[in-house]
């Protein structure tokens, strides 16, 4: 049993007061995004009461302070991910945005025809759909690297599909579907040795443990801010500054050039260089809340606790007759999904949330995965730190209550 | 209070679906996707050359609201002609919208109206309705029909 005060931290998520359906809300939603302390929300309205002004563009005393609280964030970000420089932390709107950012500019700049980008069978759409439209363009080939019963990849398929025609791997590092935690570190390394870039999607992991992009010596790392308990809107590109500097412009327009006239346009220096337009200023500045905020929880006690709601919540629908758990990965994160033998995901979705509680049905963004398991959809429930043994407990009784109208 | 959504019916629909087979020699057939959930059907139909529907059947899968929907649309079509049948459509459609109440306004819908509180979850309004898009896309010649 630990000590890990769960209470003291339920009470910094206003969010997590509110009553759905007259029932107090049990929130199993996490993986597709996650509610919002307190101080995130204060962080972003005090920019909007009492400091609005844009940033990089002028001398004012608003601007001024505008300024330096979005680069304050950069420097949060470069910390929170342990990267060398704060050049190498590129604002986007989301990993989604970032990883269209990588296909587009590194992709379309240094791949050709016949090069190879291996992705794997449980991605995100986010890191299939731009590599497809990169080969499109290019006449690059999309490897996909297969996955087990258990929902791993194996290992043995990725280090086949290797070779010296491999430019990019893109992975992610923890799976929103099946809650399986991949060993990126040796995968980097393989990838290496290859010649090949290594781009490793951390939008789940984000919130799964520390994260060093030096120790990992990944190439780049994408995630977003919603997912870490900040706001929508704003995501990270983590690049190797010499990659970076390497790369043409992703969009064009403001903050993003040096000067400007039709005869010739030069190009800002990093990060700029990849921010066009007036930023997401707000959120970024709830994005370096959220970071500080994980930073006074702790990750091995948050770790901890939330391996131990997993293991809970695991052995609890194990034991409620005719669920099977879809990804039983030997390492992996609180993520639960399931299927119920005669309920579709979608009623059993309808039906816990009339009490109250709030799961994820459908293909999570990751269609070839439901394809793998031969399944139109999963339940899942996503369990943050927030999160407790009792909240299970309600699932569990819901899940029986939906199984009993449906037997009826 | 939202009104109850898994009434008997249409679990009984859900177990015991009616018409659930391929039919043969079907004169309109049309398949149902919706990619958002996975709900995946095929409408049959076999319309006579004096235009009634003579028999109505579905096969696929999907989830108890999308399933019981198809098996009562079965139902209810056997025996209409083709303009009645998108006359249904149409009133099925405002019903689930909840711009049409079945308790205060003509209607022609009989036991389709246990779909009445079905505007209250906006999620799961596509899934009452997919058998019926099909079943129009099969009137009108179209062999595939996605919603979203
Ligand atoms: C593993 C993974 N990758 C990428 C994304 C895309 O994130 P966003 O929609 O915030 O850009 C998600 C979010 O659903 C995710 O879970």
């Amino acid at each position: 049993m630990s000590t890990f005060n769960v209470q003291q931290y339920r009470a910094d998520f206003p969010n997590l007061r509110i009553s759905v359906h007259a029932k107090p809300l049990v929130y199993l939603d996490n993986a597709a995004t996650t509610l919002k302390p307190r101080c995130v929300i204060d962080a972003m309205n005090a920019y909007y009461v009492t400091g609005v002004a844009n940033v990089h563009r002028g001398v004012h005393f608003l601007s001024e302070q505008a300024t330096a609280a979005f680069e304050y964030s950069r420097q949060v970000v470069r910390q929170f991910l342990h990267a060398k420089k704060v050049d190498e932390i590129i604002f986007t709107k989301g990993a989604t945005e970032a990883l269209n950012l990588l296909a587009q500019s590194y992709g379309r700049h240094f791949l050709k025809k016949g090069d190879e980008i291996i992705i794997s069978y449980m991605e995100h759409h986010s890191n299939i759909v731009p590599w497809q439209m990169l080969c499109e363009q290019v006449g690059c080939v999309l490897k996909v690297i297969p996955i087990n019963e258990k929902g791993e990849i194996i290992q043995e398929e990725y280090l086949k599909l290797l070779s010296d025609k491999t430019k990019i791997v893109s992975i992610v590092w923890v799976s929103n579907s099946l809650g399986t935690v991949n060993p990126i570190k040796s995968m980097i390394e393989a990838a290496h040795q290859q010649g090949a870039v290594f781009i490793v999607d951390a939008s789940q992991a984000v919130t799964h443990d520390a994260i060093d992009v030096q120790d990992l010596n990944c190439d780049f790392l994408v995630f977003s801010g919603h997912k870490i308990y900040g706001p929508t809107g704003v995501g990270v590109l983590y690049g190797k500054e010499a990659l970076l500097e390497a790369m043409p412009p992703y969009q064009g327009g403001g903050d993003m050039i040096k000067s400007v006239t039709f005869a010739k346009t030069t190009y800002n220096v990093l990060p700029y260089k990849f921010e066009a337009g007036t930023p997401p200023i707000a959120e970024v500045i709830g994005l370096r809340s959220a970071l500080e905020y994980t930073q006074t929880v702790g990750w091995e006690d948050m770790k901890a606790y939330k391996q131990e709601l997993l293991e809970y919540g695991t052995q609890k629908l194990l034991s409620i007759k005719g669920i099977h758990i879809i990804g039983t990965a030997k390492h992996k994160t609180s993520i639960l999904s399931f299927v119920v033998d005669g309920i579709h995901p979608h009623d059993l979705g309808t039906l816990v949330d009339q009490e109250g509680v709030a799961i994820r049905t459908g293909h999570h963004c990751t269609q070839p995965v439901m394809e793998f398991f031969k399944i139109p959809a999963t339940a899942r429930a996503s369990l943050a730190f927030y999160n407790t043994k009792e909240e299970i407990d309600i699932l569990a009784s819901a899940l029986i209550k939906a199984r009993d109208i449906f037997q009826k | 209070m939202r009104e109850e959504l898994y009434q008997q019916t249409i679990l009984e629909h859900n177990r015991s679906p009616r018409n659930f087979k391929k039919l043969e020699g079907a004169t309109h057939v049309a398949e149902g996707y919706n990619p958002l959930c996975g709900d995946h059907l095929w409408i049959y139909m076999k319309v006579n050359p004096s235009n009634v529907i003579e028999e109505v059947a579905f096969e696929g899968t999907g989830c108890a609201i999308s399933k019981a929907s198809a098996s009562m649309m079965t139902s209810s079509l056997k025996g209409k002609t083709v303009l009645e049948a998108k006359a249904l459509f149409g009133e099925f459609h405002e019903l689930v919208l909840g711009n049409l109440k079945p308790d205060t306004q003509p209607n022609h819908l009989e036991k389709l109206a246990v779909f009445s509180g079905i505007w209250q979850y906006p999620s799961r309004v596509k899934c009452a309705i997919l058998s019926w898009h099909t079943m129009n896309g099969a009137l009108d010649q179209k062999k595939s029909i996605s919603t979203e």
